[in-house]
């Protein structure tokens, strides 16, 4: 029988791997939403009505499910881990307390406007109830970026009789790597949207649907790809150099080195050995890593070997890392090729349409992986420095944890396949659509 | 900066608004889940069309009780979610199945609709049973034994009738013809049984509990208190008249079984929240032990002064968008 504390691991783990999926989706989807919505006001043209109304309906199943699964989040700290709220609740309590309510009743509420009350309100309300919708997505990112931030670089507070008490709140909300953090994940939710709008336009493009809003669609989707791809490699690159100030042994484990060096190479690939403290199948660039760390050939970098029992476990924190590069370097390639491919030749032929279906839940992958990389580089600490995550774990017996997480593993299995296939199935229903019939737009009304 | 003293008093009445906002508005959608037939395809999405709009920002009044007790009254929030474990894991499933087949249903093959109103009832069903099933067993101070369990099952039971009441007042402002008189009559009968349910908690809460029953029959204001649970149970017979009438003219003043029913929640919620106060675990804690770090709470108390009547002045708007009988649900 596994104990209480891998048990509430696994579930925590499983609970918020699940959750971040939507809101990746939906920080950017919101924002996209806006776009069609206001290109619709300022030129009439019912093509972008008709882009908004079917990633509407997305934007809603999506919205839900994250809704959910974020609920379970918030019952989780006290069942699970009474240890945090003890510890650094002072700090964690009112970042999330500002997050409910600032962000979560303004999204649920203006979401009830946004998707049902197009005929209700006056076209400027209801974009401007998109627009705090939007608006509301992005706070909720902020507070809760803020929040892990923290528990990465904490700042801003004192120990008093070893409970944390805030005596800046303005170094709590700013800590080190909050900046960088939540713009990397900003970016990352902006490549998530674009790829799954992209790859669903691919894909009712695909099933010769010959109506003008896929292609208007994808080809948005891919100019915002192609503009944010590269970005986000700056903005990874600022992160990465940020942690490696204030969490140098993350960054060892990412880099797989064990011992500190000058001229530190890049390690392509390697299987990172723990018992003998060595890598094998090591394939590398010279001086490489050095280089992108420290900008500099002969940089010291610090190694695994200088944090012995303080440092997280590095094959789940190196392989994580190299999914999440390989896939962010392969949607710059596909993102330049199609959004190219589109301008030269003014559509893509169905392999490259088929390449797009493929990649729509790239950012799936490359978001998990490198939140992957973040949390699991902080082990063994909980809060960095200040909690470990044993400290942490409930009292509840192991066999209770089992039944929960059993319980949770299944529920989220079926939707995860249910949400993936009504997707597609949406897409289905939009081919068969004949063109909507502009006597049913919406009237204009003042109520 | 205010003193710890203070701040408990404001957070623990915080926290209670939340809750019994909560019970209110998420009991009503709650309660139209329940009331959810299966067959009936028409009505089906009447119902489902009057809460679409709402549910999402009525369910986050419990994230907000649940994040007040976490960030207020830490050391509560713990003690009640470790001894809640599984209830709690069993709601939130019920919550998380209901929300998603809310979506699913609108979008899903046809053939499969059917499948999602019943994952969307009985998700409604469980959530509200784990609800007043955790509540009986905090009543009963977490104790593991038949009594408290076989309470914990009736205060469920009790749960469960009263979302249906408030479910089925909100179906006859929100709705006409022949599924508000269905309405009007899910609302008698489940109205007669919240009723008894209402009087049997009242009844073995004090008997069962000693601290209780001091708090209410040695109480120097008994006369007074006595006003309670005399006015919650004429608000029953009131409601039974009121639906009476209801069948003879549906279309006036279809909105005050719904504001009964709210007042009967805001009643009950009074008794049981004076019959624990101060303690905040029963028996165990009180809010001015569990409160947490003044200058934390102060730093949130910013927020909750401009942000809390915010929330609440675009919660009326929004029901007054979507004021009057429901509309077919469009997404446009």
């Amino acid at each position: 029988m596994l104990d209480t504390l891998l048990l509430s691991r696994i579930q925590f783990a499983t609970n918020i791997s699940f959750h971040i999926l939507f809101p990746t989706i939906t920080i950017a989807l919101g924002w996209f939403l806006v776009f069609f919505k206001i290109r619709y006001d300022l030129t009439q043209h019912p093509v972008w009505l008709r882009a908004y109304r079917f990633w509407v309906k997305i934007f809603a199943l999506t919205f839900a499910l994250g809704v959910v699964s974020g609920i379970t989040m918030s019952f989780q700290f006290g069942t699970n881990w009474p240890g945090f709220m003890e510890k650094v609740g002072n700090i964690a309590g009112p970042l999330l307390g500002y997050e409910v309510l600032t962000a979560f009743f303004m999204e649920a509420t203006f979401l009830g406007i946004m998707l049902f009350g197009m005929k209700r309100v006056s076209p400027k309300v209801h974009t401007l109830s998109t627009i705090v919708v939007a608006v509301g997505t992005t706070i909720s990112a902020f507070w809760i970026l803020s929040l892990n931030s923290w528990m990465q670089t904490p700042a801003g507070f004192e120990l008093r009789d070893g409970i944390v008490y805030p005596t800046d709140w303005f170094a709590v909300i700013f800590n080190p790597s909050f900046p960088y953090r939540f713009f990397h994940m900003l970016l990352a939710s902006g490549l998530t949207a674009s790829f799954l709008i992209a790859g669903v336009s691919s894909y009712r493009l695909l099933k010769k649907d010959d109506k003008h809003a896929p292609q208007v669609t994808l080809k948005v989707a891919l100019t915002v790809a192609a503009i944010l791809a590269p970005l986000q490699v700056f903005v990874g690159d600022l992160h990465g150099l940020n942690t490696l100030e204030h969490q140098p042994q993350k960054v060892a484990a990412m880099e797989g080195a064990w011992e500190t060096e000058k001229g530190l190479p890049l390690v392509l690939f390697a299987i990172p050995n723990e018992h003998t403290r060595s890598n094998d199948f090591a394939i590398e660039i010279p001086k490489a890593a050095s280089l992108i760390l420290t900008h500099d050939l002969e940089g010291e970098i610090k190694g695994l070997n200088e944090f012995q029992g303080e440092h997280p476990p590095v094959k789940p924190v190196f392989f994580g890392f190299r999914i999440m590069v390989g896939i962010g370097m392969l949607m710059i390639i596909v993102a330049y090729f199609s959004r190219f491919t589109l301008w030269r030749n003014k559509k893509l032929n169905s392999w490259q349409l088929k390449l797009l279906v493929y990649m729509s839940f790239s950012g799936w992958i490359a978001t998990l992986a490198g939140w992957y990389v973040t949390e699991i580089g902080r082990q063994p600490y909980l809060v960095s420095g200040i909690l470990t995550v044993e400290e942490a774990v409930t009292l509840v017996p192991s066999s209770n944890v089992a039944i929960s997480l059993a319980a949770y593993l299944l529920t989220y299995l079926v939707l995860l396949v249910v949400y993936i296939k009504t997707l597609f199935y949406t897409a289905d229903k939009a081919v068969q659509v004949e063109e909507y019939d502009y006597s049913t737009m919406p009237e204009v009304s003042n109520a | 900066m205010l003193s710890p003293e203070m701040l408990s008093y404001i957070y623990a009445s915080l926290m209670a608004l939340s809750i019994l906002v909560y019970a209110i508005l998420d009991g009503y959608d709650l309660g139209v889940g329940i009331l959810l037939p299966i067959k009936h395809d028409e009505h089906a999405n009447t119902m489902i069309a009057s809460i679409g709009p709402f549910w999402d920002a009525n369910e986050t009044w419990l994230v907000l009780a649940v994040g007040l007790a976490l960030i207020a009254f830490p050391a509560a929030h713990s003690i009640i979610l470790q001894a809640l474990y599984l209830p709690v894991t069993i709601m939130l499933i019920g919550l998380i199945l209901r929300g998603v087949a809310f979506d699913f249903r609108a979008k899903a093959k046809t053939k499969r609709k059917q499948l999602w109103d019943t994952i969307f009832k009985a998700g409604s069903i469980i959530s509200a049973f784990m609800q007043g099933f955790m509540l009986g067993l905090y009543v009963m101070s977490f104790e593991i034994t038949v009594v408290s369990f076989t309470f914990a099952m009736l205060s469920g039971a009790g749960v469960v009738a009263a979302y249906t009441l408030i479910g089925s007042a909100w179906l006859i402002l929100k709705t006409e013809g022949e599924l508000q008189l269905k309405a009007i009559q899910w609302c008698k009968t489940a109205g007669r049984i919240t009723f008894l349910g209402v009087i049997a908690v009242s009844i073995i809460n004090p008997l069962i509990n000693n601290d209780v029953y001091t708090r209410w029959f040695e109480s120097n204001l008994f006369t007074l208190l006595l006003c309670v649970p005399l006015l919650c149970l004429s608000l029953f017979f009131i409601q039974d008249k009121t639906l009476k009438r209801l069948v003879l003219t549906p279309t006036k003043r279809a909105w005050q079984p719904f504001i009964i029913s709210a007042c009967i929640f805001g009643l009950c919620f009074f008794g049981l929240t004076y019959s624990f106060y101060p303690f905040v675990v029963p028996g165990q804690l009180t809010i001015f032990e569990a409160v947490a770090a003044p200058e934390s709470l102060n730093f949130l108390l910013y927020g909750v002064a401009i942000v809390v009547p915010t929330i609440i002045t675009y919660t009326i708007f929004s029901y007054r968008v979507f004021w009057g009988k429901v509309q077919p649900l469009s997404y446009y």
